[in-house]
């Protein structure tokens, strides 16, 4: 059940082959959603669950598709699903839906979706694309949270909408940084945990 | 002297590889750099020398920078004591407060700036560069007088990180670190950074000269207070306890503003310095004058209520804000700036032009110098390239015509 492939396929995309840290895809998104943790946890569980289940359906039905077209097919299925997470959303969370607006429905232009089908389902059986898409989905939702986490506990102070920075602080003159809820410091902070990743992985760094 | 050399050659060998202190090898460098003339020669090739290093050169700025320094503390004084109701403390008193006031920042920029420049060349086992001489003397100058200490090392931490280290350090970084730390702290705490309290130190220094504002004080900088006037003319400008001012007052520095940047006549000066040694680009200074200039005149040309900044006299434009404090320290920076010479006054130019534009055209900035020269920064790249290039093309056709 376990098989070597599939370990790879699920582990690898964590760190080694991390899509935000390694690939640099994605960023968009990590940029747009992640001002604070609520709506980051959202998204990032939306991708995984999107890519899991496209990555699946592409691989059932890849000896079917005729290469000619197959982008097409991806989209519609990716697109299909898509639609799902995003009514399941508005209907039972509407506030974080409504913070996400149309970050939800541009996970059908996430590079990492069409990346991992084109690469992956289109050439591997359903078990190991599922764990890929698992993978994929969890080491970008991983990088999401730490960028909302570091982001929400600077900018507002809170982590969730708690407030974690007590109260004694601000009575001592801290403040929250603006800057940190201002895209700019997104990229920074997804700067940071590159250079912290390839300082620790130094076969990742370029020559 | 001798004493010295002789205690430093002692102590040399524990610094070294293999001695007890080698983590702290470019402590030590830098400290005999800075005591003694290095006594290391190049070895290829025949070179001009000149006593002009970049010590010296840093060194000069900073000696331009010490009248604008001097007269700020006094001003802080000044203002201090005008929003207290105490006009007539003597002149030594107050810039004793100013004194008192600055130390605590300038301080505070040189042990963050410093600290994070010897364990950045610790690590990468590289002599200490001496470019934070300067920076860590325009941070003080450039950052309100109320802001928190802890404010300024967060920002200078960030500004020496993100803005000089990560890009190779002193001579490699695309922005000026100073104007880095005071955007950071303009967008992150932007409440300390403009308004009434911003400017106007009321609490006491070190214990000296604690009071109550008396009632007609208003700590809002001429600028801000063209920002939010009303009408189709220029409500008449005051100082901090509603007396009214002249542009004379501002060419002077009796305004309030960040300590530094409010007298021309001291910047002024410090220009004088910076041109008669030629350590700053003329062609830079001159054109960020003009450029300023040319803007100021074309929005007067047609004033409207809107933007109430088109209201002020082109040349009186210059005297308030920080715009002659960018101009002479800023835009001059040799690192950041064009290099080519037809790119140093187009780079200065638009410098001028933008100042002008975001400080009457965006009515969240009450002042434009520091976005203007960032953004200039960010393109003075491309203006050189662009020159050399169609320099280069311009002699090639001059060759095929041959």
């Amino acid at each position: 059940m376990i098989s070597k492939k599939s370990k790879e396929a699920f582990f690898n995309p964590l760190s080694k082959d991390n899509p935000v840290l390694v690939q640099i895809l994605g960023i968009c998104s990590t940029l747009a959603v992640t001002a604070s943790l609520e709506p980051a946890i959202v998204m990032g569980i939306s991708v995984i669950v999107v890519m899991a289940l496209s990555n699946v359906i592409i691989s059932l039905i890849r000896n079917t598709i005729p290469t000619t077209i197959r982008i097409i097919v991806q989209l519609v299925v990716v697109a299909a699903l898509v639609i799902c997470v995003q009514q399941f959303l508005v209907a039972y969370d509407y506030d974080v839906s409504k913070q996400l607006s149309v970050f939800i429905g541009l996970i059908i232009t996430n590079c990492i979706l069409m990346g991992r089908l084109e690469a992956f389902a289109l050439n591997n059986g359903p078990w190991p694309s599922f764990l890929d898409g698992i993978g994929n989905g969890l080491g970008y939702t991983i990088i999401l949270v730490i960028v909302a986490a570091v982001r929400e506990l600077f900018g507002s102070g809170s982590l969730l909408g708690f407030q974690v920075i007590p109260q004694w602080c601000y009575d001592h003159g801290y403040e929250n940084n603006g800057l940190m809820i201002l895209p700019p410091m997104a990229l920074i902070t997804v700067a940071c945990i590159i250079w912290v990743h390839r300082a620790r992985n130094p076969e990742l760094m370029d020559n | 002297m001798n004493i010295l050399r002789k205690y430093m050659n002692k102590i040399q060998p524990q610094f070294r590889p293999g001695g007890k202190l080698a983590k702290l090898e470019s402590v030590y460098d830098g400290m005999e750099t800075f005591l003694f003339t290095p006594n290391t020669t190049s070895r290829c090739g025949a070179h001009i020398h000149d006593g002009n290093d970049m010590k010296r050169t840093m060194i000069t700025v900073v000696v331009a920078l010490l009248p604008a320094l001097l007269f700020g503390m006094y001003n802080i004084g000044l203002q201090h004591y005008l929003a207290i109701g105490q006009p007539d403390a003597t002149w030594l008193t107050m810039w004793t407060f100013g004194l008192l006031a600055m130390l605590p920042v300038i301080v505070v920029s040189y042990v963050v700036g410093l600290g994070i420049e010897f364990i950045g060349a610790q690590i990468h086992h590289k002599e200490i560069q001496e470019g934070f001489l300067v920076t860590g003397m325009l941070i003080p100058m450039i950052v309100p007088i109320n802001t928190p200490l802890w404010m300024v090392a967060v920002a200078t931490a960030f500004a020496v990180i993100f803005a000089k280290e990560v890009f190779g350090g002193t001579g490699m970084n695309i922005f000026n670190v100073a104007l880095i730390t005071r955007a950071v702290l303009f967008f992150g705490y932007p409440s300390r950074m403009s308004g009434d309290e911003a400017f106007v130190k009321i609490d006491s220094a070190f214990g000296m000269g604690q009071g109550t504002p008396v009632d007609a004080f208003s700590g809002a900088t001429p600028l801000g207070q063209v920002a939010t006037n009303v009408g189709d003319t220029l409500q008449p400008l005051h100082n901090v306890v509603g007396e009214p001012i002249s542009t004379c007052d501002a060419f002077m520095g009796f305004i309030a503003g960040s300590p530094g940047e409010t007298s021309m006549l001291a910047i002024l000066i410090g220009a004088a310095i910076l041109l008669i040694t030629g350590v700053a680009s003329w062609r830079v200074m001159c054109s960020v004058f003009a450029g300023g200039l040319a803007m100021a005149a074309l929005v007067h040309i047609a004033p409207t209520a809107t933007y109430p900044a088109t209201l002020i006299d082109p040349l009186a434009q210059l005297c308030y804000g920080g715009f002659a404090f960018a101009a002479v320290f800023m835009a001059t920076d040799p690192v950041t700036g064009a290099r080519t010479r037809i790119g140093q006054y187009i780079y200065g130019f638009l410098i001028g032009v933008f100042a002008i534009l975001i400080r009457v055209y965006n009515n969240g900035f009450p002042e434009g110098a520091m976005l203007a020269v960032l953004l200039m920064n960010a393109f003075a790249p491309l203006i050189d390239h662009c020159v050399v290039s169609f320099n280069i093309k311009r002699r090639l056709k001059r060759a095929a015509n041959k």
